[in-house]
């Protein structure tokens, strides 16, 4: 079993166990959220951890600002995650990305499909960018919405294809094994290979 | 032992079946919805029966008959759901279950699925005299089921499950046995009237037998495990907590390096006063954590007072008793009592607009909203109600002037257009709406005599929770054909006499209708029917 070692120094007594892994995933309702929680909750469990996670349903998720969190490592104790303390986002949206960034960490990662849902009295994608770009945090900009709707016809894989990019990268401590066993048990059959073609493509992307 | 990652919603479905449940009746709410949803998916094959009934109070009573008939039952709402139901309920505590009996109730603190209030629900112990079970967490939410089974059946009492949005739907790791396969079970209504009715002056012996079973079950409440104590017993500094708090004060206590006695109440009532007494002794500070309403913290005052009254409590001052705890708050407060350091993260100043719910793109009442607010006459009151077209209260629609609970927009109307016959009142809702109680409403305006203009957005399924089934659909929540009842045939039969039918897309048809309607003496009805564009999509898919 592999346990997320993180920044051990923070706790200082001897029965702290050691830091979880804590993951913010936001967007707007309807855009795949909570599929993409249950895949990583359940990559968690394969991988031999602790996890737990916390979701929103409802009238939130009508369109509105969507923000869930997942935690896991050796012993987890509250899903929520608090300001300050995400090691990782990943935002299927621009403006979401940065209204969890602005409560982060300058150390936490974040992981942003290139996609702007518009609202009325929204910023436009070049402020956000802006602000975006004036954040100290290690940022990854990825047009999964695009590539999916072109090499797939689908945009919702798109959760898919950002999870590809980040196991890629090294930003979750999750092996791809335990993500394509996690799709198998998670996905309903008829999307489970669109799902894993989304995986694939991100991962062999890069 | 099966060790899966379950919703909170779905454990309790787990510990449900694993106490054999025969009969789940419950009304869509948010955030207990899934409870019913994902139930009827697996209840064929588990022998169980199903139904979204038409509101929480025909869920419950459906569930009382089934229980005098001897078969085991779980009823689910959401927090404002009981309320509807209480009027069963009460007298549900006197004459007791026959087959045990668990009723969820899903809180939502900080009100994120909910518009008319930040209920706590846990209130309802102290009206009833009905046992409460807050669980944390997924895993507790499968095993307090079980208990809830377990006491409801021993003491022939039902039993609350009270859930909260962070319990409801958090994943986490359960571990659950897998429920043995039963046999389908056919009840029977053993004649009973010396339980089963409450006419006086049997009702006051009831009363009588109710308080006597609430000794008992606070005795079996002092032995049962679900009530805990953690950490270092040696300390001056104590925390009593409950639900998903236990969890939040876990985190913090680690985060600060602390390790100080919790004492975790599964039980909210009645509560193991014993057990509270004990803990109290020897102590100089209590630190209690629970979100809302501060209930507990009462009870131990009242406690303290015999036991320890030196004792400083803590709570309602050092907490908030608006929105939900969280980790960062308990550091806050455990940081201020215990004299540790906690440096709170600050946020980078930058405000953002924010991303309100909205209609979804070829939402039918797209055409219904933008249309009736563009040709009302200046000064016409609009009345929303519960669901998705609760939406049209926020922008860029701004239109309802007043929002409460199920099915209110008509009952409120009637008495704006009673105060003041001039005033144009035109009222919003939905067909689940409709079903669930604005037809009460619409009854009293008619026998009533006034003449408000009641729209029912009827997009042919309740949506908002998450594509529930409801009497106007032909369809059951297990797919069943069953009567497909007519909105309009219904409020003919109440003696409405202007109705209209119309498919929303003709706006110009639509606006015709509104302002023919609005010259009326009596109550019109125009039922703007059109199939949530989510479903036709999903449909279409199939």
């Amino acid at each position: 079993m592999l346990y997320w070692k993180g920044d051990k120094k923070k706790y200082k007594t001897k029965n702290i166990m050691d830091k979880t892994f804590n993951l913010i995933i936001n967007g707007v309702g309807g855009q795949g959220v909570i599929t993409l929680l249950s895949l990583i909750c359940e990559s968690a469990l394969i991988e031999g951890y602790d996890v737990r996670s916390s979701e929103l349903h409802g009238l939130s998720q009508r369109g509105g600002s969507v923000e869930t969190h997942i935690k896991f490592g050796k012993k987890v104790y509250s899903p929520l995650i608090s300001n300050g303390e995400s090691d990782l986002i990943i935002s299927l949206e621009m403006l979401e990305a940065l209204r969890s960034a602005i409560r982060s960490g300058n150390t936490t990662k974040i992981l942003i499909n290139d996609f702007v849902s518009v609202f009325q009295g929204g910023l436009g994608k070049e402020e956000i960018k802006k602000h975006l770009s004036e954040l100290k945090n290690e940022q990854y900009i990825v047009s999964a919405s695009d590539v999916c709707k072109e090499k797939l016809q689908n945009e919702v894989v798109s959760t898919t294809y950002l999870l590809g990019y980040a196991i890629n990268k090294n930003l979750i401590p999750i092996k791809k094994e335990s993500v394509l066993s996690a799709i198998e048990k998670t996905i309903p059959e008829k999307y489970r290979e669109l799902n894993i073609k989304a995986f694939n493509l991100a991962y062999a992307s890069n | 032992m099966k060790k899966e990652i379950l919703l909170g919603n779905d454990a309790i479905i787990k510990g449900a079946l694993s106490a054999g449940v025969d009969f789940v009746s419950g009304y869509p709410g948010c955030p207990s919805a899934e409870i019913g949803d994902d139930f009827a998916k697996i209840a064929k094959e588990n022998n169980v029966y199903v139904e979204w009934s038409t509101n929480e109070k025909t869920a419950l009573e459906a569930a009382i008959g089934a229980s005098f008939s001897g078969l085991k039952s779980l009823v689910n709402m959401k927090s404002f759901g009981i309320n509807v139901c209480s009027d069963a309920l009460l007298p549900l505590a006197y004459t007791g279950t026959k087959a045990p009996m668990v009723i969820v109730v899903a809180d939502d603190p900080s009100c994120w699925s909910s518009a008319q209030s930040e209920q706590d629900s846990r209130g309802y112990a102290y009206i009833s005299n009905i046992p409460v079970l807050d669980p944390a967490d997924p895993q507790e939410c499968y095993e307090f089921t079980k208990l809830g089974f377990e006491i409801s059946e021993k003491f022939n009492i039902p039993v609350i499950l009270r859930t909260t949005t962070r319990a409801a739907h958090q994943r986490a790791v359960v571990n659950f046995e897998e429920a043995e396969n039963k046999e389908k079970k056919i009840g029977e209504f053993v004649k009973n009237p010396y339980q089963f009715s409450t006419m006086p002056p049997r009702v006051l012996e009831m009363k009588k037998e109710l308080l006597e079973k609430i000794k008992k079950i606070s005795a079996f409440a002092e032995k049962v495990k679900i009530n805990n104590i953690s950490g270092n017993k040696g300390s001056k500094i104590g925390i009593i907590t409950s639900g998903v708090s236990s969890m939040y004060i876990n985190e913090a206590l680690r985060e600060l390096g602390l390790d100080l006695p919790v004492l975790k109440l599964g039980i909210f009532y009645p509560l193991p006063e014993k057990m509270i007494s004990n803990f109290l002794k020897g102590k100089t500070k209590i630190l209690i954590v629970e979100e809302l309403t501060p209930y507990i913290e009462r009870e131990v005052i009242r406690i303290t007072k015999s036991v320890n009254p030196k004792i400083q409590i803590l709570g309602e001052d050092i907490l908030p008793k608006i929105g939900e705890l969280n980790p960062e708050l308990l550091c806050i407060a455990l940081a201020k009592i215990t004299g540790k350091k906690y440096k709170k993260f600050s946020v980078k100043q930058l405000s953002l607009p924010k991303r309100t719910a909205r209609l979804c793109d070829g939402c039918p009442y797209w055409y219904i909203l933008p249309t009736i607010k563009k040709i009302a006459p200046e000064g016409t009151v609009f009345g929303g109600d519960i669901g998705c077209n609760m939406i049209g209260a926020l922008p860029p629609h701004n239109m309802y002037d007043y929002m409460f609970c199920m099915g209110s927009s008509i009952g409120i109307s009637h008495g704006v257009k009673k105060s003041n016959p001039k005033q144009r009142v035109i009222s919003f809702m939905g067909d689940g709406t409709f079903f669930h109680s604005g037809l009460m409403g619409l009854i009293n305006t008619v026998y009533n005599k006034s003449n408000p203009l009641m729209i029912v957005m009827d997009n042919r399924i309740t949506a908002m929770t998450g594509h529930q089934t409801n009497p106007g659909m032909g369809k059951t929540i297990m797919g069943e054909d069953t009567q497909e009842l007519q909105i309009a045939d219904i409020a003919k039969s109440c003696g409405v006499k202007n109705i209209k039918v119309l498919d929303p897309i003709n706006t110009e048809e639509l606006e015709g209708t509104v302002k023919e309607f609005l010259e009326k003496e009596e109550v019109s009805l125009i039922v703007c029917k059109r199939v949530c564009a989510l479903l036709e999509r999903r449909q279409k898919k199939i």
